[in-house]
């Protein structure tokens, strides 16, 4: 993976999209094969490394929904801050940074609790990015979102990493989006993982083997896909 | 919701409020003894009656200081318990620490009368009492850290806690129903909590053990408050879940069960003191949070004892019985009036 690279994991549900990611950020516990970052095996690092290292959102709900967007921002600075938490003028820029990035100013004195989705999916990234690190993942961050914040989330990872110049990791179902954003892909399939940029995956007829060709076909031309009738 | 709010103000009025009800709690017992005198007597002044003097120096002073520490304690260790389990209803002794307490209470009392020739302990004083709740409550609460080990779902510890508990529960009915009127009122008696009866001496140790349960939840702010995440998302921002994990069920053993063991199993505060903070202090940062509960502990308690004394009367109520009567319907009806569990 290269910096400031917005890399897209697709695959049919069960595929084990979230299985790698989570693996990834040594979420839970690897099934076979090693993780190296930096060069450096991921076992290797203890949980304050690797919390300067990779941050994450995940689709599991926050368990306290009774904190302001700031708080849960702030919360992201926790690896820099000392033994009590006292955030310096440095993280309170950084969380600055973060909530103007991803236009929660006008949110970030309300509860979590009071927010819809999509803007709580925003609140989730804002915290990943003030956390500051080189590597970003994120698990399926559209899903239960309209169109719009489908694409503007993606837009914003794909900012993200490219003003940031961080590596931005997303598991999605928006195959058709993220073969217009991503700079690379990898596709998870239960015989074999194509992995790419979008265009040379189109080439290599990689998005023709995702589905069973009865139901869904891809247009090459487009970039979609089309409901065989 | 407006701009964070700084919470000064409500801290200085709610020490204010702590040493009115001090005061109210000393000033008042089953001896009238006059205000004036009372306050002659604590600033270190000489009053004629010798056994007001006694009275309160020896019997009410401590009972005073020992309600704020258990107030303090147990409602820190509610609060612990609730974030570690991120479960409004986790109160401190989940994990088995009461029942295990209860155990050691109810062998020494009835288990004694069963095993006749183990009557070594024939001396059952508040002392022996003491020690027997502290064993079982520490030996429970082993058994659970040992479990806990093992298991990587902290939902699961919560489970095993309660599980402990029925286990505990149901060794005290079996000697409960083998045991005698007599032993049986002495449990019944125990298990009704109270705050006098400690000596000065007996007072430094729970003052002691207290404050090192308090240390280790404050060195544990930091974590409790990414534990609010989530324990995947703690464990993203660095923290040690496995160690934060084992500093908190410490910390909530030490409070929880050192208040156990010098008072009995005393219900409710735990649970109802977070929340009723929260109305208040309406934020998830244990920074605020942590002093809050110890001060609102104190004075709930204070004031639950200063009911439970019957001012004017010889008579004293249980104290378990005080806080949940008093304590649960203001909760009902703080939740009711705000239609929302804030946590």
């Amino acid at each position: 993976m290269g910096q400031g690279e917005l890399m897209g994991i697709v695959g049919i549900n069960g595929a084990g999209k979230s299985t790698l990611l989570r693996t990834l950020g040594k979420v839970q516990p690897k099934l076979s094969g090693e993780v190296f970052l930096n060069g450096k095996n991921i076992e290797n690092y203890n949980a304050m490394a690797l919390a300067a290292e990779i941050s994450l959102v995940l689709t599991e709900p926050i368990a306290s929904k009774n904190m302001t967007v700031e708080e849960l921002v702030a919360l992201g600075r926790q690896p820099y801050t000392n033994w009590i938490g006292t955030l310096t003028e440095d993280d309170k820029s950084k969380i600055k940074t973060a909530i103007w990035m991803l236009e929660l100013e006008t949110l970030q004195h309300k509860k979590c609790y009071e927010l819809s989705d999509g803007q709580l999916q925003r609140a989730m990234i804002a915290r990943a990015l003030a956390q500051d690190t080189d590597i970003i993942l994120l698990d399926e961050p559209t899903t239960h979102l309209d169109l719009y914040h489908k694409v503007k989330i993606l837009k914003v990872l794909k900012s993200i990493a490219f003003e940031t110049k961080k590596t931005v990791v997303f598991t999605s179902h928006e195959i058709e989006m993220a073969i217009q954003l991503c700079d690379t892909m990898l596709l998870l399939d239960t015989t074999a993982h194509a992995f790419g940029q979008p265009c040379e995956l189109i080439e290599q007829q990689a998005f023709e083997r995702l589905f069973p060709a009865d139901t869904v076909s891809f247009d090459a031309k487009t970039g979609s896909f089309r409901i065989e009738k | 919701m407006g701009k964070p709010k700084s919470y000064r103000l409500s801290f200085i009025f709610l020490f204010l409020v702590l040493l009115l009800c001090l005061a109210v709690n000393i000033s008042f017992g089953s001896v009238n003894i006059p205000l004036a005198d009372t306050f002659t007597s604590l600033f270190g002044g000489a009053i004629e009656n010798t056994s007001w003097d006694y009275i309160l120096w020896n019997y009410r002073i401590p009972k005073a200081f020992t309600a704020v520490l258990v107030g303090s304690g147990l409602a820190l260790s509610g609060l612990l318990m609730q974030t570690l389990f991120r479960n409004p209803l986790a109160g401190p002794f989940v994990l088995g620490i009461s029942s295990g307490a209860s155990l050691g209470a109810a062998l020494l009392i009835m288990g004694s009368s069963l095993f006749s020739g183990l009557s070594v302990f024939g001396l059952i004083n508040d002392i022996s009492l003491a020690i027997a709740a502290s064993i079982g409550s520490f030996l429970v609460l082993l058994a659970v850290m040992i479990v806990a080990s093992r298991v990587k779902d902290t939902m699961a510890l919560l489970i095993i806690g309660l599980m402990f508990g029925s286990i505990t529960a149901a060794i005290v009915s079996v000697l409960s129903y083998f045991t005698d009127a007599e032993k049986l009122q002495q449990y019944v008696y125990w298990s009704f909590g109270s705050v006098g009866n400690l000596s000065w001496s007996q007072l430094t140790l729970l003052l002691t053990i207290i404050v090192i349960g308090t240390l280790l939840s404050v060195v544990s702010i930091k974590s409790l408050n990414a534990l609010l995440l989530g324990e995947n998302y703690a464990q993203s921002l660095g923290v040690n879940l496995k160690k934060s994990r084992y500093t908190v069920i410490i910390s909530t053993g030490l409070l929880a069960g050192g208040i156990t063991a010098f008072a009995g199993p005393i219900a409710f505060i735990g649970l109802a003191v977070p929340h009723l903070t929260r109305q208040i202090f309406n934020t998830t940062e244990h920074r605020i949070l942590l002093p809050a509960v110890l001060i609102y502990g104190a004075i709930l308690m204070l004031l639950c004892d200063t009911v439970a004394q019957l001012p004017g009367s010889a008579n004293v109520l249980p104290i378990n019985a005080i806080t949940s009567i008093l304590g649960a319907p203001v909760v009902i009806w703080l939740l009711v009036r705000k239609r929302k569990m804030v946590f």
